[in-house]
């Protein structure tokens, strides 16, 4: 390896480019999951009702009767519920609709930043990490669901949603007068959560998550869609690591026929043969997982600093050993062949190769 | 010689497949060495003795025929069998001197002795081997960085290191000047003369092929009988 440090360092390099993809992607995934999960927990509510079979990252249109918040506050220990509308803005980014001074009951409102709360009918309030990524303050406006906006109040992120419109404005821009998207419940209690929770089931169908499912789902092995492009990444990942550790060996393998040759004179074992090719691979896949897990720092940083506020990547240490494991896999694997070539390579014209 | 003889060929045949013709390059091959001769094949290129320096060094196996090396029936092993009597029973010395060009030659060395599975302990006889090589001082040193004669006498180093009965030699001076030539033959003769080490070499070179007890002569697959004195 070290005799041929070009190619080792660049099939070292082309090992490591699935494992930062695998790690970037999984870390962009869960870094979503965690902000989401953040802004849920900040309502201070004890149960969110979803409508059936959604999950947190989806953003569903407004499909729940609104009036089933107010049949949730009748219910037996439920002191307060808050009903949101949620609209897609662009991609990943959405607005949530909210009755305002419902909300500031439960969660004891945003902490403003600047300005403060609605004033005039086309007021629009963001977080600080959303005023960030527009570089946008209080007065300016903004172009949200194709209106223009004026920012009336920049609020700490962490609680809700990014970008917050009355909830009627929201309802109307998305056609679902009357209608909420989830529902947040405060119990008087939260040692009641599992209480409540069977007792709705009972009576609703709905999804119910109590903040410590939230918590829980903040994995991409939750989100149906997520775990689908992972594995294809995770394909990917094993195809490309197959395929360069088999050029790179197979080209070493050719590079050493001679050598090959003196160790086979030597009296070397096929074993002994593809012992060297195979625990050359390996190596070459630690290196490539070392230096695919340091990439992925460097994604973070670079995301951090050519696009802040954007995407939250977060470091996914739990996902190393896996990421590891299929670049070291794929290498094995793509070693198996030019090292099976090597071993049952002629010895004499193995020593006459020149 | 009383004892029996370290190798023994009789009726030898190897027939080598290129492409869809059939080459015979050993055409029936009886041949004694004792043990403790050193022992020069000589004969011109086609005649057969690369092939038979194969077969006896478990190389390639025989077509035919039957071939005993330290009581050893080569035509009835299998690769395994083959390679581990590579790695215990005999070595090579090379017209090339097939160094592995990215060890030194110390390296080179302990290599050989590290797949013989030769303890590293005190090892007198190669300690005087060495002496008797002249290579001490160059065992840090890489091939590309020792002249062909020194490269060689590695190699014989290499070769002897995990005690071989029989030390194969393939055009050892082939890619040597004369002083460097003359100089590896003695060495192979010092080996034979002090360590008793079987040797086997073939050679175009009458001059070097006169260093050894016995000259055999090849042409055309076959041991040719000793000319007239």
């Amino acid at each position: 390896m070290r005799f041929r440090p070009l190619r080792t360092l660049l099939s070292v390099l082309l090992i490591a480019i699935p494992v930062t993809l695998i790690l970037t992607l999984v870390g962009l995934s869960q870094g979503l999951l965690q902000e989401s999960a953040k802004r849920t927990r900040g309502v201070g509510a004890d149960i969110l009702v979803r409508p059936p079979n959604t999950s947190l990252l989806s953003f569903s249109v407004a499909s729940m009767p609104q009036n089933l918040v107010r049949w949730m506050e009748q219910q037996p220990h439920v002191t307060a519920a808050v009903g949101t509308a949620i609209a897609v803005v662009s991609g990943i980014t959405s607005v949530s609709g909210v009755d305002l001074p419902e909300f500031e009951r439960m969660s004891g409102g945003f902490d403003y930043l600047e300005g403060g709360a609605f004033k005039q009918p086309d007021d629009i309030l963001i977080d600080d990490y959303y005023a960030r990524q527009q570089n946008v303050h209080v007065g300016d406006h903004l172009t949200v669901l194709n209106r223009k906006w004026r920012v009336a109040g920049i609020f700490a992120s962490g609680k809700l949603a990014h970008i917050v419109l009355p909830l009627p404005v929201v309802q109307d821009l998305t056609g679902s007068i009357g209608k909420v998207s989830q529902i947040f419940v405060k119990l008087d209690d939260p040692a009641n959560t599992k209480v409540v929770i069977e007792a709705l089931s009972k009576k609703l169908s709905a999804t119910f998550l109590s903040m410590e499912d939230i918590l829980s789902l903040t994995s991409v092995e939750n989100v149906p869609g997520l775990r689908s492009f992972i594995r294809v990444m995770i394909g990917i990942a094993v195809v490309i690591g197959f395929a360069v550790v088999c050029l790179s060996m197979y080209m070493a393998v050719l590079q050493r026929t001679r050598e090959i040759g003196i160790l086979k004179s030597l009296g070397a074992s096929r074993f002994y043969i593809l012992e060297l090719i195979v625990a050359e691979a390996f190596v070459m896949g630690i290196c490539g997982t070392v230096m695919g897990i340091l990439f992925s720092f460097g994604a973070r940083w670079l995301i951090l600093t050519l696009v802040p506020a954007s995407l939250t990547q977060a470091i996914v240490p739990h996902w190393w050993p896996i990421a590891g494991g299929i670049a070291l896999a794929a290498s094995l694997l793509g070693a198996l062949y030019p090292g099976l070539r090597a071993a049952r390579q002629d010895p004499i014209e193995a020593l006459a190769y020149e | 010689m009383s004892e029996a003889p370290i190798i023994e060929i009789r009726g030898l045949r190897k027939i080598y497949r290129v492409g869809r013709v059939d080459v015979e390059a050993l055409r029936g091959v009886d041949l004694e060495v004792g043990r403790g001769e050193f022992l020069s094949i000589v004969g011109p290129s086609g005649s057969g003795k690369s092939t038979l320096f194969h077969i006896v060094g478990g190389l390639t196996p025989p077509t035919e025929g039957t071939v005993r090396v330290d009581g050893q029936d080569l035509g009835a092993m299998s690769d395994a069998g083959r390679t581990r009597m590579r790695k215990s029973t005999v070595s090579f010395v090379f017209q090339k001197f097939n160094l592995l060009p990215n060890l030194t030659a110390a390296g080179n060395i302990e290599l050989a002795r590290f797949l013989a599975g030769k303890n590293h302990t005190e090892d007198t006889g190669f300690q005087e081997a060495l002496q008797l090589l002249g290579i001490a001082q160059r065992l840090s040193h890489k091939p590309s960085e020792l002249s062909g004669g020194e490269q060689q006498r590695v190699a014989i180093a290499r070769a002897i290191v995990k005690h071989p009965a029989i030390l194969l030699a393939d055009e050892p001076t082939g890619n040597l000047d004369t002083v460097n030539s003359r100089a590896v033959l003695e060495v192979l003769r010092d080996l034979n003369e002090r360590l008793g080490q079987t040797i086997l070499m073939i050679t175009h070179n009458p001059e070097a092929a006169a260093y050894g007890h016995r000259i055999v002569h090849m042409q055309d697959g076959r041991i040719m009988p000793p000319p007239p004195a």
